[in-house]
């Protein structure tokens, strides 16, 4: 049986050797796949079909398999996010405190509901399950960056500053 | 590393803290960071380095996270609250004289009652530095097992001590042990969940934030006792830093030779792995969290075969959550007696909760076994604010159940709350008042059940859909009395029928709601009215109303 041969780099993008290198550093084990993704996500910010393809003929995982991975775990994204992500926490914490009405808040701003980016590629709305923040409920993610006992208004605020930006 | 090694390093450290006459203990968890104390920390050591007598330290969670960002005055244990980057030259100031009014926290009853076993060094010592935990008594246990104790007398410790799974099951953890230890395998593994998806709860980030040495300390003890070689910490990518902070951790725990081959001169060869989870409540159960490690979908398997027995790889594999791994060098070092003299007759030791919801402190207490709700919620988290009135407090997350104000006199532990229709969990407590509907509650658990489902069993995947459908249409007010009994049918049956924990009590909350809260139901269903206020039946019956005047 000839020795199983690599995929080529899709293109020269220096991203693609982080993503190589996280599976090297594996010794290229079909468990390293999530480990993988993770790493071509935040290399890349999202996963397209170029990139589990060339995870899974990587590492020999059936594409239905890695498919079946990415779309199972909430934490990897088929789309590209756009420029500013606002992440709304709903858990039952900031729940209590209030977390839908923010959101209800935000989509009505945004004109899209949550998961989704706005036309113009300006802002992506998004919900996280619980970011364990829990005592500063409600919490909003804006940009990564963890804000604690948000009011409406000032949710709306930070909005409009992105959209202007 | 030798047990003199160790307590020179140790005595170094104490040498070192006494070395400045003031300490300044800043708190940087997730959630004071969130209040920018990474920048008052800065403007404090600026402050400080101007006359040397102040070291200022990052620290793991305090646990009141409604007062951030907390600073800790050391020696006076002064603890200040809300502290701005503009108020650092003042505090810095005030060491050497009378302590700044203004910023002190009024604590209440906060602190007292509280037992800390788990938390003990969190908020003492800088979860980036290996030796301060050393300082702090550190490795002590594991360096004293690895040369005096046999793996089964250590098993021994750990089951004598009464410690019980602190993940929500409560299985005895030394005959969780003793059972990797008696199977056979190629390698053994350990694994420590800290897959944290119950939305309300954040214990294991805290604890692997605040002293993540710790839970390092209590994985290569337990490796030793069951002779694994190969550990795996699986966090959530949710948590960043904890993630940060545990890899910081291990690469230090490395370098120090507590991981690594010949640990401490012996011939025990042991090193451990972050795995990130990403983003599935199920993963929380250890069979998906095994598929999810191996690279698969985090879907359950059937147990037996436990994972005891034939885990990670078909090997057997130890899986414990953070917090019981945390409660391992303690109870080494301290002997099993002092361990199982806290606590109740069954549930012994400590339990940290995370106080949340309308709650007055809200965050992280650690309090003995035994303790009753209503210390928990009016003592120690200061009661209801804003004069609404207590309803019920919901426990175990998505699987547990919301307790009455009748039952506040329960001594907490997990046998009492199964007792009273929920669970320990892995110890969120969500506090409700009175504009909490109780039957929006369960809505909202349900839709967390439904798209968490991993879809593997249908009772699971099928019945919370259903569930949530007949909630839905109790909360729009469109309900009659057969899709009631309909709603109490499926309970029974998704409960029975479910292949993992998700699926068998993902009726809880709904179960639990109306035993308590049946009247909330009916006069959803009778009335078309939500006596909270919350529902969409109100706008509906008023919008009815108006469109009858109108006509």
């Amino acid at each position: 049986m000839p020795a199983y041969t690599m995929p080529p780099l899709p293109s020269d993008d220096k991203r693609w050797k982080i993503v190589n290198g996280t599976m090297r550093r594996h010794g290229y084990s079909r468990a390293a796949l999530i480990e993988t993704l993770h790493t071509a996500q935040s290399s890349f910010g999202y996963l397209d079909d170029v990139t589990i393809k060339f995870v899974a003929k990587s590492l020999r995982v059936p594409l239905s398999q890695a498919y079946g991975v990415v779309t199972f775990y909430h934490h990897f994204s088929l789309k590209p996010a756009g420029k500013h992500t606002c992440t709304v926490c709903t858990g039952t914490a900031c729940y209590i405190k209030g977390a839908d009405k923010l959101l209800a808040e935000a989509e009505k701003k945004l004109g899209v509901k949550a998961g989704q980016t706005t036309p113009d590629g300006q802002i992506s709305l998004m919900t996280a399950r619980c970011v364990g923040a829990c005592g500063r409920a409600p919490v909003v993610l804006g940009d990564g960056e963890l804000v604690g006992m948000v009011e409406p208004a000032q949710l709306l605020e930070k909005l409009e500053g992105w959209a202007a930006s | 590393m030798t047990n003199e090694e160790l307590l020179q390093i140790a005595e170094q450290d104490k040498q070192e803290r006494t070395s400045h006459p003031h300490e300044l203990n800043v708190c940087m968890g997730t959630g004071c960071i969130s209040q920018h104390s990474d920048k008052l920390k800065a403007a404090l050591v600026q402050h400080a380095s101007a006359d040397g007598k102040c070291h200022v330290r990052q620290t793991g969670c305090m646990g009141l996270c409604a007062a951030g960002p907390l600073v800790v005055a050391e020696p006076a244990h002064t603890i200040y609250g809300h502290v701005q980057e503009a108020d650092a030259a003042e505090l810095v100031a005030s060491l050497s004289a009378k302590p700044v009014k203004r910023l002190q926290v009024d604590l209440g009853k906060y602190f007292d009652g509280q037992h800390k076993v788990v938390l003990e060094n969190s908020g003492h010592l800088d979860p980036e530095k290996i030796d301060e935990y050393i300082g702090l008594d550190g490795y002590q246990a594991l360096v004293n097992a690895l040369t005096q104790m046999e793996p089964v007398n250590v098993i021994d410790v750990i089951a004598k001590s009464g410690l019980r799974g602190r993940g929500g099951g409560g299985y005895p953890t030394g005959l969780k042990w003793s059972t990797v230890a008696k199977a056979t395998g190629t390698i053994k593994y350990v694994i420590c969940n800290g897959d944290e998806g119950d939305p309300g709860a954040f214990m294991d980030r805290s604890v692997l934030e605040s002293d993540p040495q710790r839970v390092i300390e209590g994985m290569a003890i337990a490796a030793y006792a069951v002779g694994a070689s190969k550990g795996y910490v699986y966090v959530r990518a949710e948590y960043p830093l904890a993630v940060s902070r545990i890899n910081t951790a291990l690469q230090q725990a490395r370098r120090r030779g507590f991981l690594g081959n010949n640990i401490c001169g012996t011939t025990f060869n042991f090193d451990i792995e972050v795995r990130l989870g990403a983003g599935a409540f199920v993963c929380g159960e250890e069979t998906a969290l095994i598929a999810s490690i191996e690279g698969l979908r985090g879907q359950p398997r059937p147990r037996p075969p436990y994972p005891a027995v034939r885990g990670l790889f078909g090997q057997p594999t130890l899986i414990n959550n953070v917090e019981t791994f945390a409660n391992v060098p303690p109870i080494l070092r301290n002997g099993p007696e002092w361990f199982s003299s806290i606590g109740t007759e069954r549930s012994k030791g400590t339990k940290v909760f995370a106080l949340t919801g309308k709650i007055t402190n809200t965050g992280l207490i650690e309090v003995p076994m035994g303790m009753t709700l209503r210390q928990i919620i009016f003592d120690i988290g200061g009661g209801v604010p804003d004069g609404h009135k207590f309803k019920a407090v919901q426990t175990g997350g998505p699987s547990g159940g919301c307790i009455p104000e009748e039952h506040l006199n329960l001594n907490v532990s997990y046998d009492a709350l199964i007792g009273v229709g929920s669970m320990m969990g892995s110890g969120g407590m969500i506090v409700m008042d009175d504009t909490s509907c109780m039957v929006n509650v369960a809505r909202f658990f349900m839709e967390f059940c439904m798209s968490e489902s991993c879809g593997k069993c249908i009772p699971c995947r099928a019945g919370t859909a259903q569930m949530f459908t007949l909630l839905t249409k109790i909360c729009d007010g469109e309900a009659t009395h057969a899709d009631l009994d309909l709603l109490v049918d499926l309970c029974d049956v998704v409960k029975n029928t479910s292949l993992c924990g998700l699926g068998m009590t993902a009726p809880n909350p709904v179960l639990s709601t109306l035993r308590y809260f049946k009247h909330e139901y009916l006069e959803h269903i009778d009335n078309k009215h939500c006596p909270a206020g919350v529902c969409a039946c109100n706008n509906k019956a008023k919008s009815a109303a108006h469109a009858e005047v109108t006509a």
